[in-house]
């Protein structure tokens, strides 16, 4: 049909065969290209899905998760969930997940702290603190973090005292080289009272927020809404505590044989990856967040200065908004950085997802392929976890256009 | 088009595969190295020295392999692998042997699918705390934080010790014995268990040997010895009969000093004979020439004389022969007779 047309339009493109024309066509040209792209990705992955099974086959070996269920037979020293070497692979990977949630949650808490410290320190305009912010930046972001974990869990290690020597703390929590030994809270029956007060707390300064806000848009009144949010989360269940005859009873860590027992206890190794992990980090988002103050531009505040708002309220309302805009999508790869470098815990003997499950259970059991998918697939999901949440920030501060 | 990548594809895999399922020994031959897996530093056992040399008595082995099949026992590529390293690297290819202190057990000769050569070292998993602890026996431990390499058997058996016992420990996991060192000096750990070779060997690196004690229980059979992939036979023959005729050569007195004299000709003891290829024709049978033993005892002496050098009484080390003494000597060192 169209070709027809086209012989009795005339003119130079009628000599040309079909295929050359699409070829010509920018549009056809690129889905031409795509589908190409795409067919030769998917028979590149074939390959290698292929490849594996043949080399498996090879081996004799068969691709099974069953060894799940099968006890893991070795140890885990910190185990937040109920753990022995009794206990299944999955188990294991479980206390491994739970440890490297646990890693990632308070160094990416930690890292963001630092590191916003550490942006407007950069800033500062005295000379002193600028250089040093500057100079640790330098230092911390070009030595490989793994030499900075070894370093600290070493300082750690060879520096603090051995448990017979354990410098303590009002004797009732002590710092030594196998860890940081707290006491432990043990909850009586009326404690409960105090835990219902602090959510009740919660809920109400969530509630407040939204009346303040709605009651300021209408009337422009200001209620000190962070205020009475921290008597109703704080003070009010801290009252309660000490009336109520302080209902906790403390199991305070002594030292029996070896060791202390009881209580609860930091190890160095978890704290070595901790401190390595954030100050690691905080250095990259130190840059992160000076080049977000850096990009609102000096007129927004004296236009803001101009209108009578005061400083602190214009760095509030003005200059930060507009920076986290800038510093937001690039946070949430450091974020994702940070719980992917954990997996270097396995340097330190910190039991993480890779030193449980793509470790010793992969070594134990001899299943490569499968431990390693399972690992893989786990630091997926937290990435995508951490990148949806950064995604939903993000388009909650962004420019809102009318 | 889509054909063709399919078939190209197989094609692709089907060569993959065929040069794996190669014999070992053609490989080995063609590159004119054997790719030995040892570990990472373990003295007396496996460990380079200041110029970069290796020597030990898992070293010794893969030498003796080397001289029967290549002729020389320097044509040897070490491979230093980890706990967790070794069985992938062996198994993927990157080594064709493997010496490195490993415990025999039946789900890595079968699950694995590898394939054991004859125990060289009887072992036993032992503990090692500072004398200053007071601790007389593995049973005091209870509380104790206890360094153990990850990727081993000790592993298991530490778990199964203390549950079994019922006492408490603290396990602190580590990746190489020079880890373990670092951590059990620094005092991260009371306790480094291993199997008792080990704890010797790592005892003798100490600046202050004799501030430590490797208390008496051995809580584990560890019979340690070489490997090989699964499903190449001759190569497997070949491991086994090199480490038999180190072994057969000390119960029959055939020493690297007069081995090459008893070679020279046909003797009155027709088990030296077939040992050494005067009588028989043994080496043809694994694939290699009648001289194969020859040049293993050449390179690196019989089972006893290596054992002296690296690891025994005289050496560092300080071991006993023990369980590794020959059969007639109150050991359970037995060679599968050559005939």
């Amino acid at each position: 049909m169209s070709s027809n047309t086209a012989l009795q339009g005339g003119g130079p493109v009628t000599r040309r065969n079909p295929v050359s024309r699409l070829w010509n066509d920018k549009q056809t040209r690129s889905v031409i290209v795509q589908i190409i792209a795409t067919v030769l990705i998917f028979a590149f992955f074939f390959y290698m899905v292929q490849n594996a099974i043949a080399n498996l086959e090879r081996l004799g070996k068969d691709f099974d998760f069953a060894f799940l269920s099968a006890p893991a037979s070795y140890d885990i020293n910190q185990h937040l969930i109920e753990y022995d070497s009794r206990s299944s692979h999955a188990r294991a990977m479980t206390v491994g997940i739970i440890n490297t949630l646990l890693i990632a949650v308070s160094g990416i808490f930690l890292a963001t702290i630092l590191g916003f410290v550490l942006g407007v320190l950069r800033l500062s305009k005295n000379w002193l603190t600028n250089k040093l912010a500057h100079v640790y930046i330098e230092y911390v972001r070009n030595v490989p973090l793994l030499l900075h974990i070894l370093l600290v869990h070493g300082l750690l290690v060879h520096s603090l005292p051995k448990p017979k020597q354990a410098s303590s703390v009002g004797d009732v929590a002590f710092l030594t080289n196998r860890g940081f030994f707290m006491p432990k809270p043990d909850p009586e029956p009326l404690f409960w009272i105090v835990g219902v007060l602090f959510v009740i707390g919660l809920i109400f300064t969530f509630l407040f927020r939204r009346y303040a806000r709605k009651v300021q848009d209408a009337t422009g009144k200001i209620y000190p809404v962070f205020r009475i949010g921290v008597i109703a989360v704080v003070v009010i269940p801290s009252v309660a505590f000490i009336l109520l005859g302080m209902p906790v009873n403390w199991e305070i860590p002594e030292l029996k044989g070896f060791n202390y027992r009881g209580g609860m206890v930091i190890r160095p190794e978890f704290i070595a990856l901790w401190l390595a992990l954030s100050f690691y980090t905080a250095a990259f988002i130190g840059e992160i967040v000076r080049a977000g103050i850096t990009a609102v531009s000096h007129g927004q505040t004296e236009a803001s200065l101009a209108l009578g708002l005061p400083r602190k309220r214009t760095l509030n309302l003005v200059v930060i908004p507009q920076a986290l805009r800038v510093i937001v999508p690039p946070l949430a790869s450091q974020y994702l950085n940070l719980t992917k470098n954990s997996s270097l815990a396995i340097a330190i003997g910190y039991m993480d997802i890779t030193a449980t499950i793509g470790g010793i259970s992969l070594n134990q059991t001899g299943r490569e392929m499968e431990c390693m998918l399972i690992v893989m697939a786990l630091y997926l999901t937290f990435s995508l976890l951490i990148s949806t949440f950064m995604n939903w920030y993000n388009s909650r501060i962004k420019l809102v256009e009318r | 088009m889509r054909s063709i990548k399919y078939a190209a594809s197989l094609a692709a895999i089907s060569a993959i595969s065929v040069s794996a399922q190669a014999a070992t020994l053609d490989d080995v031959k063609a590159r004119g190295e054997l790719n030995c897996v040892v570990s990472t530093g373990v003295a007396g056992f496996a460990a380079p020295d200041d110029s970069g040399k290796w020597s030990g008595f898992d070293v010794d082995f893969c030498r003796a392999v080397a001289a029967a099949v290549l002729g020389d026992g320097e044509k040897v590529k070490f491979v230093p692998t980890t706990g967790k390293t070794r069985f992938t690297v062996l198994n993927s290819g990157e080594g064709d042997i493997l010496f490195r202190n490993t415990t025999e057990t039946m789900s890595r000769d079968a699950d694995l699918k590898l394939t054991f050569l004859p125990v060289n070292y009887y072992d036993g998993q032992g503990f090692m705390v500072p004398s200053a602890l007071g601790v007389a026996s593995a049973k005091d431990l209870d509380g104790a934080s206890v360094c153990i390499q990850t990727g081993t058997t000790t592993e298991l058996n530490l778990a199964d010790f203390f549950r079994v016992n019922n006492i408490s420990y603290e396990p602190v996991p580590v990746e190489t014995n020079a880890e373990a060192q670092t951590n059990y000096l620094g005092g991260r750990c009371d306790v480094f268990t291993t199997d008792a070779s080990g704890l010797a060997s790592t005892r003798a690196s100490f600046e202050k040997p004799d501030e430590h004690v490797i208390l008496p229980e051995i809580i584990s059979k560890e019979p340690l010895g070489g490997a090989v992939r699964q499903g190449d036979d001759q190569w497997a023959d070949i491991g086994k009969w090199v480490v038999n005729a180190l072994i057969a050569a000390e119960e029959l007195g055939v020493t690297q000093g007069n081995v090459a004299e008893m070679a020279k000709a046909a003797g009155d003891v027709p088990s030296i004979n077939r040992l050494l290829g005067t009588e028989g024709d043994f080496g043809s049978m694994i694939g290699l020439d009648a001289q194969w033993a020859l040049r293993a005892i050449q390179a690196v002496g019989n089972y006893g004389e290596s054992f002296d050098r690296n690891i025994g009484p005289d050496t560092a080390i300080g071991l006993q022969r023990g369980l590794n003494a020959q059969w007639k000597d109150g050991g359970i060192l037995y060679a599968a007779p050559i005939r």
